[in-house]
């Protein structure tokens, strides 16, 4: 197989092979989690710490779901409950948490650049569970994942990134996921929050959705952060939606088998229209449960011996 | 005790003087330069193969005392200096307190008295506290010893400051440095805006925040009169209104440092927080438009911006380190192994940027030069020695350097103050 890897950092490091290696080997463990006995023994005796620095409850649950269907032994830390607040470093924390031999550390943190910092000093293996406004590899393998299975071929695909491109790890992790992949991307929303830089990673920039929706086979919105409002990304939330909610008239631009994609949590009316989000186009929950599935095959691989 | 170096390629770019020479050191001062010296009651330094060079001046360093003296003191300051091959250095005035008053101005030289074994030169607050709304009594400091007034680090940002104080500075003649950024542009940034930035997911200060404040100071610069110098320049930009300044015969200069010209936003893929600096590392493209402004003479000085932290500060998340570079004891190797040994500029050009220059838009009528009657501040170098930096070597308090492990050719061996030894790793 071909992964041999100690930590998932991001999607920039990893190539197409690594890629579909992870995507096959999640396809395999789907069928876990529709057994009567969701678990098998695979990582027993591991232990993994789930350190979240960022408010979470589908990433967070997920890689706990998935660990646990793996028999391994999976506990939470969150910042809130923890020595942050008594002024500890990270490097403390980490080294304190360390001093407890867990196999694997996944970290999600508001500063970009945090699992490679933990990397210069780690033994165990390092899961980058979001990063700032730098990557969510896990989350471009489930909607990968998901792709995969809705659309087939990547190469063939056209796909529309709506939104906030700037400020998130989502986009930036997709757009470096699929254009390895060969899919074609095109990127919507204020030109404040689409740098034309984007350009250089191999990607298009449509500032008008309706013009960038024509064709498309996959939709993917991101979550419009309402403190973003004020500080003039974009005049108003009404001007926002005004131009760049995903509706079902703006829909017919795209293809008729068009799906629509979302990692959540969803700003119903906003981003997207509420009819839409619950159509039949719409794969949000399906994004959902391939996690445990991405999560589960993340875990395996680089703990359970998979390539190594 | 007399100080008799012989042998030594003699380099004075004040006079053009560029020959094997011999020099007599009496007194703190330079008292004989000529072919052949002999003298059997003086100490002799053989500098053959050697550069003989007037003092270098690093006219922009953070000292940290008072206030943060587990960074750095103006004592363990001056010994990097010296080991930087530098004879006098300029402390930034963002001390704590700020070195807004004649007492802070006055300890600061009292302390260098004291411990340091090179010139210290603080450079004064221009506003009070540093905090852009009240001129300081900048005459008073100017007459306690401020050599120069800035607000680095709290650029400033009423326009309407900056203009009082050029005016108010024509008064002693005495440069107005600043620190060219727009807060409100360069927001929470922490590296140069660009693709990089992008891709590291790292919050950007774009090239425009420092462009925008150079181009309003060069204006105001015009309409006073007054001696304006540009702090570490860093923009291709920045040097396309510079250039236009000069051209018009605004009165101004600019510095530029070692990391600037050297690295690239590129390298911040490690997240290493010791490439975290303000302005940030630019693109390829500034950095090419800088080296250029060196060779060319558009660029008139080299400096460090010595801001040392302590490791604990720095072994942080990306965004959470302070920003800054320890500089004093890697830049002249920096700039000779670069720039000088590979052909871009010439040792002479090298002596002009890191000494000729910068005494002179100080105004240190004695320094900068070597000339009988002149201060007895040298700068020794080997072209040819090669060295391999070695943060744990440094006389700093800090180590926060990126150039950690740098094999460089070319280092500074000797320095001597006022007619001192200071350094000796020949």
């Amino acid at each position: 197989m071909a992964f041999n890897r100690k930590h998932l950092l991001g999607i920039k490091e990893l190539n197409k092979d690594e890629i579909m290696t992870i995507l096959d080997t999640a396809e395999s463990f789907r069928e876990i989690s529709v057994r009567e006995i969701k678990k098998v023994p695979t990582l027993r005796g591991k232990t993994i710490i789930n350190l979240f620095y960022e408010p979470s409850t589908r990433t967070r649950s997920s890689f706990e779901i998935a660990a646990k269907r793996l028999s391994a032994d999976i506990i939470n830390f969150n910042s809130s409950t923890s020595s942050v607040a008594k002024g500890e470093s990270l490097k403390d924390t980490i080294l304190n948490l360390e001093a407890m031999r867990p196999d694997a550390i996944i970290i999600r943190h508001p500063a970009s650049g945090t699992p490679y910092f933990l990397t210069t000093f780690c033994k165990s293996s390092v899961i980058n569970a979001g990063d700032g406004t730098h990557e969510h590899p896990t989350q471009a393998l489930l909607d990968a994942l998901t792709i995969k299975q809705e659309k087939g071929d990547f190469s063939k695909l056209k796909v529309v990134i709506a939104g906030d491109i700037l400020h998130s790890r989502v986009a930036k992790s997709n757009i470096f996921l699929l254009t390895k992949m060969g899919a074609k991307i095109v990127l919507s929303g204020p030109p404040p929050l689409v740098p034309v830089e984007f350009r250089e990673f191999g990607v298009e920039i449509d500032y008008n959705f309706d013009n960038a929706l024509k064709d498309a086979d996959v939709i993917m919105m991101l979550r419009i952060q309402r403190e973003r409002q004020g500080k003039n990304f974009f005049p108003s939330l009404r001007e926002y939606r005004n131009l760049y909610s995903l509706t079902p008239e703006r829909m017919e631009k795209a293809k008729k088998d068009a799906i629509i994609m979302h990692p959540g949590p969803i700003n119903r009316g906003i981003e997207l229209s509420a009819d839409l989000a619950d159509s039949s186009k719409s794969v949000i929950l399906k994004q959902v449960e391939n996690g445990i599935a991405v999560r589960m095959a993340i875990l395996y691989l680089l703990l359970g011996g998979g390539g190594k | 005790m007399r100080i008799l170096i012989k042998n030594g390629r003699v380099i004075d770019p004040s006079s053009g003087i560029d020959e094997t020479l011999d020099i007599l050191i009496e007194k703190g001062k330079i008292v004989d330069i000529k072919a052949k010296i002999e003298d059997t009651q003086a100490k002799i330094i053989d500098a053959t193969r050697l550069i003989v060079a007037p003092g270098f001046i690093d006219m922009h360093v953070h000292l940290r005392e008072p206030g943060r003296e587990d960074k750095e003191t103006i004592e363990t300051g001056s010994k990097a200096a010296a080991r930087g091959g530098f004879t006098t250095i300029c402390c930034m005035p963002n001390t704590n307190p700020v070195n807004d008053n004649r007492g802070v101005t006055e300890y600061i030289i009292s302390e260098a008295r004291r411990k340091a074994i090179v010139n210290v030169y603080p450079i004064a607050a221009v506003s009070i506290g540093s905090k852009g709304k009240e001129l300081t009594d900048m005459v008073d400091l100017k007459d306690a010893g401020a050599i120069a007034f800035s607000d680095d680090g709290q650029p400033i940002s009423d326009s309407n400051l900056m203009r009082r104080a050029l005016e108010y500075s024509k008064l002693m003649d005495t440069p107005i440095i600043d620190h060219c950024e727009d807060k409100s542009l360069s927001q929470k940034g922490v590296m140069n805006e660009g693709y990089y930035s992008y891709l590291f997911g790292l919050a950007g200060i774009p090239s425009a925040s420092e462009e925008v404040m150079v181009a309003r100071d060069l204006i105001l610069a015009e309409k006073t009169g007054a001696k304006l110098h540009i702090a570490h320049i860093s923009t291709k930009g920045s040097l396309e209104f510079l250039k236009i300044a000069k051209e018009k015969g605004v009165r101004v200069s600019a510095e530029v440092t070692p990391h600037h010209l050297i690295l690239t936003d590129s390298c911040l893929a490690t997240y290493d927080t010791n490439l975290k600096v303000n302005p940030p590392l630019r693109s390829k493209s500034d950095v090419e438009a800088l080296q250029e402004a060196l060779k060319d003479g558009l660029i008139d000085v080299i400096a460090t911006d010595h801001a040392p932290h302590t490791e604990d500060e720095k072994n942080v998340e990306f965004d959470y380190a302070p920003f800054g570079i320890n500089g004093l004891e890697t830049a002249v190797s920096l700039i000779l192994h670069h720039f000088v040994n590979k052909g871009i500029i010439s040792i002479q050009k090298c002596v002009e940027l890191f000494s000729t220059n910068p005494a002179s838009i100080l105004g240190l009528k004695n320094k900068g030069k070597i000339q009988i009657g002149g201060d007895a501040d040298i700068t020794i170098l080997n072209l040819h020695k090669e060295i391999i930096v070695d943060k744990n070597k440094f006389q700093s308090k800090s180590r926060n350097t990126p150039f950690h492990g740098w094999k460089l050719r070319g280092t500074p061996v000797m320095t001597i103050v006022n007619g001192k030894i200071v350094w000796d790793e020949r």
